[in-house]
């Protein structure tokens, strides 16, 4: 199957398992999609440089900069937010560490912070501080200095 | 602008025969545009899902590499770990966790910059790589894919396929360091690999040492061989290694470092690429990547 599309096109984009259908230029990036587009606003634009994890969400499970990757790249695919985590008003257990740790100060980084180290407790449940520091070594906070941000994924893998 | 999505290899040569630039994760297209270095292509065809380009095939006389697996998987694949090392210990040192999962193996050798991290472990462990076009097919040693810094010698309407590697040998090692200032999201100042065959008797018989980011491509380093062969590794076959590699390379100076300095730290590289590379050869072994395993590096 072959999509050809031309300048703005109808594209149906599935966010946190619900289909929104919009008009896309082929060079929007998936962070204006789902912060223009959709009207989800937890997902940050930090650098625009592929560099600072703000703007990371999950497509089929796994983290991307949604600031670099093409909108149109993915449709078909399974895009996970950071409003995505929690269930109706119960915090996902990562969500629930970071405030009991104290891993928040202005915030910008957290929703970034908690994708990556979401897909991180997926493919590794119970991963050891160094490999804490990989999983989120895309990922930079100007506030907290890390510490209390890796407490807390330690936190959420020790109440599981 | 135009985008299409191609679910087959047939469709994504047609579309590159027409006109198209391939896109798999963007990684270097997209960051490049809005970077403002070069603007998207005015056509694009996406070849992420073509299931083909994403196997890693091994046995027989050809290990076969995708073009569009991603570095993630390079650096937990057990045939990629357990036979072509030094390719998983570069791939696991690329970026972050989301830039390891968007970005391939095809992508990054045809990026062509001479500081990539895969580059020097292919050219060690003697790769070609697979072009195809809706003519045909070829394929050429990687070390005559690159020409300039972010330059490539594929024709136009040449897609890059796959990878092609030796099968695996016994006592055989292969590793890649390279000196960076973090850990993560960042660029080799300098970067070695090396590959050894040892004998029975822990001899090298067979070397090869490559180099990132001090050349306007990655370089192989000559008459390695003549330096440390017929014996086992010593401190001379080191010293004479580290000589080599610095005196072959033509380093620039830029933000990340001065030549004197790259030129000083990529002989340092390549005598524990080599060390490494041997110490996995006799059968130690030493976790990927090599930068953390052993703390070269950032800290």
């Amino acid at each position: 199957m072959t999509i050809d599309m031309n300048n703005a096109s109808a594209v149906t984009l599935r966010v946190n398992g619900t289909d929104y259908p919009m008009l896309l230029e082929t060079e929007r990036n998936l962070l204006g999609a789902i912060r223009d587009e959709v009207g989800l606003t937890g997902t940050k634009e930090g650098c625009d440089d592929c560099e600072c994890g703000a703007c990371m969400v999950l497509v089929d499970g796994q983290p991307v900069n949604s600031c670099s990757y093409l909108a149109v790249q993915a449709q078909g695919r399974e895009i996970t937010t950071i409003e995505g985590l929690a269930d109706g008003q119960q915090l996902s257990e990562l969500q629930a560490a970071i405030l009991e740790a104290g891993g928040v100060q202005c915030g910008f980084c957290t929703p970034g912070m908690l994708m990556s180290a979401t897909a991180l407790l997926d493919r590794n449940p119970s991963p050891t501080r160094e490999e804490i520091k990989v999983g989120l070594g895309g990922n930079l906070c100007r506030c907290t200095g890390y510490g209390r941000i890796l407490d807390a994924v330690e936190r959420a893998v020790t109440i599981r | 602008m135009s985008f299409a999505i191609a679910t087959t290899l047939d469709q994504a040569l047609a579309a590159i025969a027409d006109g198209a630039r391939p896109i798999a994760g963007g990684s270097d297209l997209v960051v490049g545009a809005r970077h403002g270095k070069a603007p998207l292509p005015e056509s694009l065809v996406a070849i992420d899902r073509i299931a083909e380009l994403a196997e890693i095939k091994a046995g027989g006389d050809v290990t076969r590499i995708g073009a569009v697996v991603n570095h993630a998987r390079l650096m937990t694949d057990p045939t990629v770990v357990g036979n072509y090392t030094a390719l998983a210990d570069a791939a696991a040192l690329v970026g972050s966790p989301a830039t390891r999962n968007v970005g391939t193996l095809g992508g990054n050798i045809m990026n062509g910059s001479p500081a990539m991290d895969t580059g020097a472990p292919l050219v060690v462990m003697g790769a070609q790589v697979e072009l195809q076009s809706t003519g045909g097919t070829r394929t050429l040693s990687i070390a005559h894919l690159w020409d300039a810094p972010g330059s490539n010698t594929a024709a136009a309407g040449e897609l890059c396929t796959a990878v092609l590697l030796p099968p695996p040998g016994d006592r055989c090692g292969s590793a890649y360091v390279r000196l960076e200032y973090r850990r993560a999201m960042e660029i080799a100042v300098v970067g070695a690999a090396a590959a050894v065959v040892l004998d029975e008797a822990g001899a090298i018989v067979n070397a090869r040492v490559a180099l990132a980011a001090v050349a306007p491509t990655i370089i192989e380093v000559d008459g390695i061989e003549d330096l440390v062969a017929g014996r086992a590794l010593d401190d001379d076959g080191r010293a004479a290694v580290a000589d080599a590699a610095s005196s072959q390379a033509s380093p620039i100076s830029d933000m990340r470092a001065s030549d004197a300095y790259r030129r000083h730290t990529v002989g340092v590289m390549a005598r524990r690429a080599l060390d490494a590379a041997v110490r996995r050869a006799l059968g130690e072994e030493i976790a990927v990547p090599v930068n953390r395993a052993l703390g070269i590096g950032a800290a």
